[in-house]
């Protein structure tokens, strides 16, 4: 009964899905006239860990893990997530790569809910023992380890870390069987290809420079991809009216900010019809980006309200929410 | 007599209790599945989701009802073993089958639309009546079968 092995996880999410934050709570939130009003909403509707002086990073951080502790508590194979916790992951790499390069000081510059915390991967690869390493990480940490010791150049080992990770989540949606967490994986990897043209336009980089970044995905094709980047962002807009990401044609037009919430609004869309779903992962995949996209749209308020931007502007970036 | 008669009857009514049995064990317990999700994080639904948890467990109350009928009709329960012919015994195997069988596929599609049921639970309590009604639809076959399977039992003449 291979199809009925979700049913007790996704009875409990569909109970969780009670707690999410719907828009109309949202635009709570947003009304409330300082960020420590807002803050204090948000704590009173359960988020936290209950400690009357945690603040906003604090806060976050651990609803964060709340939702990662549900997803490891009812899922039956927790490595389907793998696209979720590659980019944490890589994130350590790249972080651990620099100190060692570099030696340069740096607190909080790890993650520590991930398959190899921080302190973990910088022995990795201060030891350089990048075979303890899992995946195409090997292969990617050496190259990025030596191209930072000989040119020094930070951003090439960003870039190489980066195009790794999105190989990863590409290869990891294939790999996975199901249809949500490959189409996740995709349109995750072709918005990063997007974001990379769009930038790379901005700065008047090389197209050898995006081959570099961009990972293959199926929704989009690089090679013409890198070709409207070089003609124009007009030739960007023009090419992805033409591809499912028509949508961020438009927003790209509009501002950088709306292109940017259009990308977290097209994966809730890829998302919702998983509140439907009763015998696969893909409730639980969608409870976990949608808290997600609820704990970005939350701090992009409390970041806002905490450096006095106005309503509108706030407005502006909100995510659509999964419920 | 013929052994092989009364040996075919008693394979109707183990048909019976059997399949349809085992669907219900199937059906509630995916059901049950789903019930335990809703309650470890809301045990206020405990009742409700208990409620829709159960409605797969006619089908075995079916193929009892059935394998009861034909254990009786045969003598098996009375005392005394009927003289069946062996065409008899195939024909009450023959007359056990639809409970059996729609008894086995019905409690677990059965199973499988309370479990989505319990969901439903789970997100709008106050819709129980509605949530009910989806399940209850996949019981009208399962009651068909046993109409069938009883007229067809009770009708053979031993």
């Amino acid at each position: 009964m291979s199809d009925t092995k979700y049913t007790y996880a996704v009875a409990r999410i569909r109970a969780l899905e009670n707690a999410l934050f719907t828009d109309a709570v949202i635009e709570q939130i947003l009304a409330c006239p300082t960020a420590e009003q807002a803050l204090q909403f948000v704590k009173e509707k359960g988020w936290g860990s209950g400690a009357a002086d945690e603040d906003m990073d604090s806060l976050l951080n651990r609803e964060e893990e709340k939702a990662w502790e549900v997803i490891r508590d009812v899922a039956p194979d927790i490595h389907l997530f793998d696209v979720l916790s590659y980019p944490k992951l890589y994130h350590n790499l790249k972080a651990a790569v620099k100190k060692a390069c570099t030696g340069a000081p740096g607190e909080h510059i790890f993650y520590e809910d991930c398959s190899i915390p921080g302190q973990e991967m910088l022995k990795i690869v201060e030891n350089k023992e990048f075979s303890r390493l899992p995946g195409n990480m090997p292969g990617a940490a050496q190259e990025a380890f030596e191209t930072l010791l000989h040119t020094g150049d930070g951003q090439l080992c960003d870039v190489l870390i980066d195009r790794a990770a999105l190989e990863a989540v590409f290869e990891a949606g294939e790999k996975s069987g199901e249809p949500i967490i490959r189409d996740y994986a995709d349109t995750t990897v072709a918005i990063a290809d997007i974001r990379i043209a769009v930038r790379a336009r901005k700065t008047g980089k090389t197209a050898e420079f995006m081959q570099r970044a961009m990972a293959p995905c199926r929704s989009i094709s690089t090679e013409q991809l890198i070709r409207a980047a070089l003609a124009g962002e007009d030739e960007i807009s023009r090419y992805l009216a033409g591809t499912a990401y028509a949508g961020g044609a438009e927003a790209l037009k509009e501002s950088p900010s709306a292109f940017e919430r259009w990308c977290d609004d097209r994966m809730t869309e890829i998302m919702k019809p998983q509140k439907y779903q009763t015998f696969s992962v893909g409730p639980l995949l969608g409870y976990l980006t949608g808290r997600q996209n609820e704990i970005k749209t939350v701090r992009i308020i409390l970041t806002g309200k905490q450096n006095g931007f106005p309503d509108d502007a706030i407005r502006e970036r909100i995510r659509e929410m999964y419920v | 007599m013929s052994e092989l008669g009364i040996v075919y009857a008693l394979l109707g009514a183990a048909v019976a209790v059997l399949l349809s049995g085992t669907g219900s064990a199937i059906g509630v317990g995916i059901a049950g599945q789903a019930a335990a999700g809703v309650v470890t994080e809301d045990p206020g639904k405990f009742a409700k989701v208990l409620i829709i948890q159960l409605l797969p467990g006619t089908q075995g109350l079916y193929g009892l009802l059935i394998g009861f009928i034909t254990l009786s009709k045969i003598g098996v329960l009375g005392g005394g073993l009927a003289d069946l012919s062996v065409s008899t015994g195939l024909l009450i195997l023959a007359a056990c089958l639809p409970i059996g069988v729609v008894g086995l596929l019905s409690a677990i599609a059965q199973g499988k639309t309370a479990a989505a049921s319990i969901g439903i639970i789970a997100k709008k309590p106050d819709q129980f009546a509605k949530a009910m009604l989806f399940p209850a639809m996949v019981e009208t076959y399962a009651i068909l079968a046993l109409l069938i399977s009883f007229l067809s039992v009770t009708g053979i003449q031993v």
